[in-house]
């Protein structure tokens, strides 16, 4: 078998055990599309005389519940990878099941790794592939609506730049999958370690800093950094351009996002901590 | 070439000793049973073999380092470690598919064959399964690998008289060919005791006895002795001595048969029998002190 089929068939596997991967972003796509429904109406009859608005306000009135709707999917995504990644190398363990994974010629590593693809991966595609379907069906929604309304149904693509606003977010999901690689290394770490209550041992070293930080010295840099961790992947795009839409290439800044060391530092310790994680992996038994 | 060779084996969890220095050599279409009471070392020895835990000592698996190169090792060693380690969230499909993508030695047709005479259905999870099934398919997916060396730790444990005489049978019948060498561990002795051809007590981390099931034949032997013959076979110096109904039967270990078959009736024991005389601790009625 090569190394590449091992690798397919271990992420396979992690799909089969944790069907939230695809089913958590399409629930969360139902209720979008649900949402636009009742709500269709309403943005329709705010883009009547959308000719006369200035080119930046035209935009926004037609793109605003597709990129809400994109963004609610997308944000599920990572909240299920920090989830699947507490769990990964910790349900095998509890079930017994590492002894049957064992038993099959697939190395620590490549199991491991193809945990790790999972939130970095897998999840952030499928919860595109979920979000243009379901902005698929809302322009196709909408179009009637308008089309209903006697207005042209060809609005929302004459104002928005379709291929651009794509593009923009694969960008914006490939920086992310980067920026937050250290909190899901984190994760499969503690997933590996922890006997039970790994999601306690994922976030209180972090809650105890804070607090111990606060009484002892007043400050909270510890709190700074959990938050700079969170949010910080949105310094992949402009300063001034986050308030609006994106829908520009010149909104995206690459080279500063590259050039930034809390990437780097951050995928260092996400490196470490897929190591750690594999090594803990060899050595364990059952709990 | 030895499938199994160690030296000096050990394995201490904190100041426990798990194994303490063991020899081991299995040759080829070898039937090992290693026997031993809870917590003499069984589990930690086979983990050790199957790389699921480092070790002190030299320990070649077909040749390799199991702890280094587990994954290798994979390819031609299969075990079942415990019953019902199979996932129960996977479907009996999923688990043709998967074993059948990372598996180089799968033959996924001996499977569905082997499947096929059971009534486990491929749509169903592993955990809408009864215990009897789960084994029924670890055992089909297993046999379906073309390995050389086969562990087995307790894998009829909890499955009722039938599945455990159907697994036994169907491992020798449709798996074991001569070429292959298969390790159990079992507390049903009784079970396997036709089926090995080598056998090993362990207790507390070390080999008490480890032979041939034609030297354990040769060697072992129970009379059973009216009570006016039974100081002149104690003088022949038993093992172990027990009372059934009134009369005693006494153990020997390479013991002149024709002067005990003068004393009493002269039978081969049981591998249960000579694991009580070896290692159960001596009982203060029947002992060979008392008179």
């Amino acid at each position: 078998m090569s190394p590449g089929a091992t690798f397919r068939w271990s992420v396979r596997r992690e799909i089969w055990e944790h069907r939230g991967i695809y089913l958590a972003p399409l629930a969360i796509a139902a209720l979008v599309l649900v949402g636009f429904l009742i709500h269709a109406g309403q943005w329709a009859g705010k883009l009547q005389g959308i000719e006369a608005l200035a080119p930046a306000k035209q935009v926004h009135a037609v793109i605003l519940p597709f990129g809400l709707a994109a963004s609610v999917i997308l944000l599920t995504a990572w909240i299920v990878g920090v989830f699947y990644c507490l769990d990964a190398l910790n349900a095998e363990r509890r079930d017994r099941s590492i002894l049957f994974w064992k038993s099959m010629p697939v190395s620590d590593l490549t199991t491991v790794l193809a945990k790790a693809a999972i939130p970095m991966a897998v999840l952030p595609l499928a919860a595109i592939a979920v979000a243009l379907a379901t902005q698929a069906v809302m322009l196709s929604v909408g179009s009637a609506v308008l089309a209903a309304k006697g207005m042209s149904p060809s609005i929302p693509w004459t104002y928005v730049p379709w291929m651009q606003t794509t593009l923009a977010m694969l960008y914006g999901m490939a920086a992310h999958a980067l920026w937050f690689a250290p909190i899901f290394g984190w994760m499969l770490l503690v997933s590996a370690w922890a006997r039970r209550a790994a999601f306690l041992w994922a976030f209180m070293p972090f809650f105890a800093a804070m607090a111990l930080e606060k009484v002892a010295f007043g400050t909270q840099y510890v709190w700074l950094l959990v938050g700079y961790r969170i949010t910080g992947g949105m310094r992949a795009f402009k300063a001034d351009a986050t308030k609006d839409p994106i829908t520009q290439f010149s909104q995206l800044d690459p080279l500063a996002f590259l050039a930034l060391p809390g990437l780097w530092l951050g995928l260092v310790f996400a490196v470490v901590c897929i190591v750690a994680a594999v090594r803990l992996r060899r050595r364990r038994e059952p709990i | 070439m030895a499938v199994i060779e160690a030296r000096g084996l050990r394995k201490a969890y904190g100041t426990t000793v798990a194994l303490d220095g063991i020899d081991l050599d299995v040759p080829e279409g070898r039937i090992l049973g290693l026997i031993g009471p809870n917590g003499a070392g069984k589990t930690t020895a086979l983990h050790s073999i199957l790389g699921l835990t480092p070790f002190q000592g030299e320990l070649r698996v077909l040749g390799r380092d199991p702890w280094r190169e587990r994954n290798l090792l994979m390819s031609e060693v299969c075990f079942i470690a415990d019953v019902a380690v199979l996932p129960r969230w996977l479907r009996v499909s999923q688990a043709l598919d998967y074993v059948a993508g990372v598996h180089p030695r799968f033959d996924r047709a001996k499977a569905e064959g082997l499947l096929g005479r059971t009534t486990i259905r491929r749509a169903s999870r592993i955990g809408e399964l009864s215990k009897g099934m789960v084994t029924q398919l670890h055992l089909a997916l297993v046999m379906a690998i073309d390995a050389k060396l086969l562990v087995l730790d307790e894998p009829t444990l909890g499955l009722d008289i039938l599945f455990r005489k159907q697994f036994y049978d169907s491992l020798l019948n449709d798996y074991f060919d001569g070429n292959r060498t298969i390790v159990v561990t079992t507390h049903q002795v009784e079970e396997i005791e036709h089926v090995l051809t080598d056998l090993m007590f362990i207790d507390r981390g070390r080999i008490v006895l480890g032979c041939g099931m034609e030297d354990f034949a040769a060697r072992f032997v129970e009379a059973m002795v009216l009570p006016d013959n039974l100081a002149a076979a104690r003088a022949l110096g038993a093992l172990h001595e027990r009372q059934v109904f009134g009369r005693s039967i006494l153990l020997f270990d390479r013991v002149d048969r024709d002067a005990l078959a003068a004393l009493g009736e002269v039978r081969t024991p049981g591998i249960a029998d000579v694991f009580v005389a070896l290692l159960a601790p001596p009982s203060p009625a029947g002992t060979r002190e008392t008179a």
